[in-house]
């Protein structure tokens, strides 16, 4: 009798065809990540070399410190725009997370005639494209008189679907026994949530936590639509910029790859810091 | 617990989604049905903008539609179809070396489109300096540089490879999760009743078994499909992009919103875009929904 191996606990023969298809598949996956590594730690006569090489051979710091040295004639320095980008993503990630964990918990355990339906209104805007929408968006933005705020960076994201989905689905596996006790005992819905559900809800709120970060430092749609003050726009938008300021030039090529790279980077280790987590978060993520 | 408190702790969720996702949506619908120019009040003409669109506007119907399809029908589906085979084929390794393939596979999803159009760019460059075309210089493959990113023959398939690429993301994740918690007895159940192989064990006990992460898998890369189309105006470096080549609905949006001013007529494609996107949410549901 064959039996199913998902999720073996050791190494067996049996998993080298596994290797092998996904050896090469992995390669192709990270070679634009090495690339953008390696171009960006690449010095002036690498980028010029005609052919062309992939990895870099001596590396320097010389494309960001060139990065940084572009904006000193001009009137804000690059390091408004990462204070801003930091700024947001910091405010965007708290809030998301307390928002969502509130209204995570009152989905999931309190009782109310419209809960079904705000739940699968919720889930109908898991697929909300903002872009779709970015027209009207723009026109209720303008009406609150949010245009040109540093806030429009974060507000635009704390309506995050997917963050109160994940949450929610999370608590569903809290027993309502745990709740129901400590109602007894007279706790409040404060209480309970930061000394029951919250505790147990780590791995669902560092999950939450990622996503918005990413959201956040990744996003340039506040600072092109709804910002016209330089000084208030982030350095996704910086970057997105970047070339057509620089050009197609070979030097202007290392100075974005460095700058992609600071994009990439934080990303990448909060991921790897937060991976275990994710996965138990995404175990209860089926959508029913 | 009877406290009618519950709304106290849902507000400020509730209310941002009502100004930033609902409240967008039900505008749209509105300026959909007027002429609006942003300078003078809307002007309610009916469903002029929808015949327009589906009657006049040559560009939408053949460029951006068939576009739109070609670029949705293989990122939507392939990429799915791919995270799910990547996930089942990690799923058979223990768990060091699936962490790595995971970490690996899911990070291309973690370069926002946007920053990474700058690296495509320099890998796809026009001129002989260009990575694609030195190397196929190189190979006598071709005889001079191709202009990669502005050829209209050449930019949609360019942005289906960069989306494939990236579209291991929240999807993937949870259809790895998916396949790992499903009960082991149940595979020892099948075998006894006369399952065969590894491929009739995904057919009738892994898919089924996990349902829900298959359908959120879907709902996911949907999103992915429809969001990750601003690629083509990131990788020209303009809108529109040349010859309307890369031209998808949400650049035609766009295009029109910004560049000629006429937001009724734009809020009229960004409905059609929602509908489009609901249809396709709803065929997953029928597929892997669970009454």
């Amino acid at each position: 009798m064959i039996k199913a191996k998902n999720n073996p606990q050791s190494f067996h023969k049996s998993q080298i065809k596994y290797h092998l298809i996904l050896i090469p598949i992995s390669f192709v996956m990270l070679l634009p990540i090495i690339f953008i590594f390696s171009q960006a730690f690449k010095p002036m006569d690498e980028l010029y070399l005609y052919p062309p090489r992939f990895l870099v051979r001596r590396p320097t710091l010389d494309n960001f410190f060139e990065l940084f040295r572009m904006t000193q004639g001009s009137s804000i320095p690059i390091s408004r725009y990462l204070i801003n980008s930091i700024l947001t993503a910091i405010a965007t990630v708290i809030l998301t997370i307390i928002i969502s964990v509130l209204a995570g918990y009152g989905l999931s355990k309190k009782k109310f005639k419209s809960k079904k339906l705000i739940f699968s209104l919720n889930n109908l805007a898991l697929m909300f494209v903002p872009t779709a929408v970015i027209i009207p968006r723009y026109l209720i933005i303008q009406k609150l008189g949010l245009i040109d705020t540093f806030w429009i960076n974060i507000l635009s994201l704390l309506a995050m679907p997917i963050g109160v989905f994940l949450i929610k689905q999370f608590i569903d596996q809290i027993p309502d026994a745990l709740i129901e006790a400590a109602y007894i005992d007279g706790a409040s819905d404060l209480n309970i949530i930061f000394n029951i559900i919250i505790p147990l809800l780590r791995p669902a709120i560092a999950t939450v936590g990622i996503l918005a970060f990413q959201a956040a430092w990744n996003s340039a749609e506040a600072s092109i639509y709804y910002i016209n003050n330089e000084n208030l726009k982030t350095f996704a938008f910086y970057v997105t910029n970047l070339t057509a300021v620089t050009g197609n030039t070979v030097a202007g090529q290392g100075i974005a790859a460095a700058a992609s790279l600071i994009m990439f980077v934080p990303n990448l280790i909060l991921f790897i810091f937060m991976q275990s987590k994710v996965m138990n978060t995404m175990a209860h993520s089926g959508l029913k | 617990m009877n406290k009618k408190n519950h709304w106290i702790i849902l507000s400020p969720y509730l209310i941002l989604f009502f100004a930033f996702i609902l409240l967008p949506i039900i505008v749209a619908i509105f300026l959909s049905f007027t002429y609006f120019n942003t300078i003078q009040p809307p002007k309610i003409i009916g469903f002029q903008n929808y015949i327009t669109l589906l009657t006049r506007d040559e560009i939408f119907m053949q460029k951006v539609l068939p576009n739109t399809i070609k670029f949705s029908l293989i990122v939507g589906p392939g990429g799915y179809m791919l995270s799910f085979i990547l996930a089942w084929l990690i799923a058979q390794l223990p768990k060091v070396p699936r962490t790595i393939y995971a970490l690996i596979l899911y990070s291309p999803s973690l370069t926002a489109g946007v920053t990474m159009s700058v690296l495509w760019r320099v890998l796809f460059n026009g001129d002989q300096q260009g990575y694609l075309n030195a190397l196929l210089l190189s190979l006598g493959l071709i005889d001079k540089p191709v202009q990669w990113l502005q050829s209209p023959d050449h930019l949609l398939t360019i942005m289906i490879i960069v989306s494939l690429w990236s579209s291991m993301g929240v999807g993937f994740l949870a259809m790895l999760a998916g396949i790992l918690n499903i009960d082991e007895s149940l595979y020892e159940a099948a075998y006894i009743d006369g399952l065969k192989n590894r491929f009739q064990e995904i057919i009738y006990i892994t898919i089924p078994a996990m349902k829900p992460q298959m359908l959120f898998g879907a709902v996911m890369s949907i999103v992915y499909t429809f969001t990750s189309a601003g690629i083509g105006v990131a990788l020209s470096g303009t809108n529109p992009t040349p010859q309307y080549a890369g031209q998808l609905i949400v650049n035609h949006i766009e295009d029109y919103g910004f560049l000629r001013y006429e937001m009724g007529y734009a809020s009229a494609v960004s409905v059609a875009l929602l509908i489009i996107i609901y249809i396709f949410s709803r065929i997953s549901w029928k597929l892997f929904g669970e009454e």
